[in-house]
């Protein structure tokens, strides 16, 4: 047993030391996935009950809802992947998704 | 600790390069978000992967590393006996494995893992088949699934994670899925509060490798727990609990119809699973 250990450690010495920090990543960053999007989400806000599902089943999580504003559901658009999930998970219908280029 | 480049609502970058509609992507948002940031993640190669980052660039905000398919329970339970012997008692050790690196690759290690008792959190998102090496498949490819590897169809049924770690008499283990997302953090939360290795294994449905449309992934996956093509139940130290009882699962066919993956099954096979599933259920709500 001790044998086998210092055996190992003949190699071990060996070996280059480095100082390193890692191998964990530690800048957070983010990609710019708004631009994969062919459609996009549009919501008829009149319609809308503030119900928060689509927030909530966004995989992205980029869905805010402002209970206060007319402008009820907010969207990061520079990470929107344009997937639909919103439109589909919506209980009352008033998501629906739009051609990305065909709307200003 | 974290050079904070885009600032993100919760511990989890926006700009992921996971395909749009990944169940995934909503999964690991969801765990994380009761875990909070006193967590350190082991992520073995796959499509989770992406969440650890490439080089020193990473999409979430806790520590941790990418390991090898081999062997992330293994890495995940050292993590833990290192984090003891520095008298930290708090922070949550979470493995993050797909299903080729739990019920094929790193069974052993994870076997291992939960025979010692080693406090782990354990996940394994489940999307069917090894997807980011281009959907070849696994032992977690469900009876009837086209594979590139399985072209025709996959001719046995799948190998059931929960079985497998409920006979190492685990303190806690669950099945869960995006349709139910309350009942999968209340699991997330009992599972970290676990006094020794919990597994979670959550349906993860994914439109690349299942050939769905991406808005579909709810949908998707609330036809297969009202089917039974995936049961929601837990095991709580010994006592069996059935979390999902409907009066009578809808026709596995519903489910399949939804999918391209599904396509080509006949109705023959269909009959076969259908009765696998039936029997299945039945046992459940025998043993809970
Ligand atoms: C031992 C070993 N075999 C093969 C590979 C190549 N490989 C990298 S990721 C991957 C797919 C893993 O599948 P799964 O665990 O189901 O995760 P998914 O990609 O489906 O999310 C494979 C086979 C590897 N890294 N190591
Ligand atoms: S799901 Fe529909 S109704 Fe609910 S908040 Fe979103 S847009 Fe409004
Ligand atoms: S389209 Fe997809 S990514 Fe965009 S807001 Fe809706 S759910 Fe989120
Ligand atoms: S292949 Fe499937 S699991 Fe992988 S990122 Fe794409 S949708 Fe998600
Ligand atoms: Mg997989």
């Amino acid at each position: 047993m001790l044998r086998m250990q210092m055996q190992q450690e003949k190699h071990m010495k060996k070996q280059k030391k480095y100082r390193v920090l890692g191998p964990m990543a530690s800048v957070f960053e983010s990609m710019k996935t708004g631009s994969w999007r062919l459609e996009r989400p549009k919501v008829e806000f009149s319609q809308c009950s503030k119900c928060g599902t689509c927030e909530r089943y966004c995989p992205a999580n980029v869905i805010t809802i402002h209970k206060e504003k007319e402008e009820c559901v907010q969207f990061i658009w520079d990470y929107c992947k344009g997937c639909g999930i919103c439109a589909n998970v919506c209980p009352k219908d008033c998501i629906s998704m739009v051609d990305e280029r065909g709307e200003e | 600790m974290f050079d904070i480049k885009s600032e993100a609502k919760g511990l989890v970058s926006h700009g992921v390069s996971a395909c749009a509609g990944c169940g995934l992507e909503l999964i690991i948002r969801n765990v994380l978000e009761i875990l909070g940031e006193d967590t350190l993640i082991v992520i073995p190669p796959g499509c989770s992967a992406l969440f650890c980052g490439y080089g020193n660039e990473t999409a979430l905000k806790i520590g941790g590393f990418q390991g090898n398919l081999e062997n992330t329970a293994a890495y995940a339970a050292g993590i833990k006996a290192g984090l003891e012997m520095q008298g930290n008692n708090h922070t949550t050790v979470l493995a993050f494995a797909g299903d080729g690196a739990t019920l094929d690759i790193g069974i052993q290690s994870l076997s291992g893992m939960i025979e010692r008792g080693d406090k782990v959190l354990y996940i394994c998102y489940d999307n069917e088949a090894y997807m980011n090496t281009g959907i070849q498949g696994s032992s977690s490819t469900p009876q009837g699934a086209s594979t590139t590897t399985t072209p025709g169809g996959k001719v046995t049924p799948r190998k059931d994670l929960m079985q497998i770690v409920i006979a190492h008499r685990i303190p806690y283990a669950a099945t869960a899925s995006p349709a139910n997302l309350a009942d999968l953090k209340r699991k997330v939360k009992k599972a970290k509060e676990t006094d020794g290795p919990a597994v979670l294994h959550i349906h993860t449905p994914c439109p690349t490798g299942w050939a769905f449309h991406p808005s579909k992934t709810i949908k998707i996956s609330k036809a297969a727990v009202d089917t039974g093509a995936w049961m929601l139940y837990e095991y709580d130290n010994g006592t069996l609990k059935v979390n999902y009882k409907p009066k009578s699962l809808k026709p596995v066919g519903e489910y399949f119809k939804l999918q391209g993956r599904f396509k080509n099954i006949s109705q023959e096979e269909v009959s076969i699973i259908q009765e696998n599933i039936n029997s299945r259920f039945n046992e459940l709500l025998l043993g809970s």
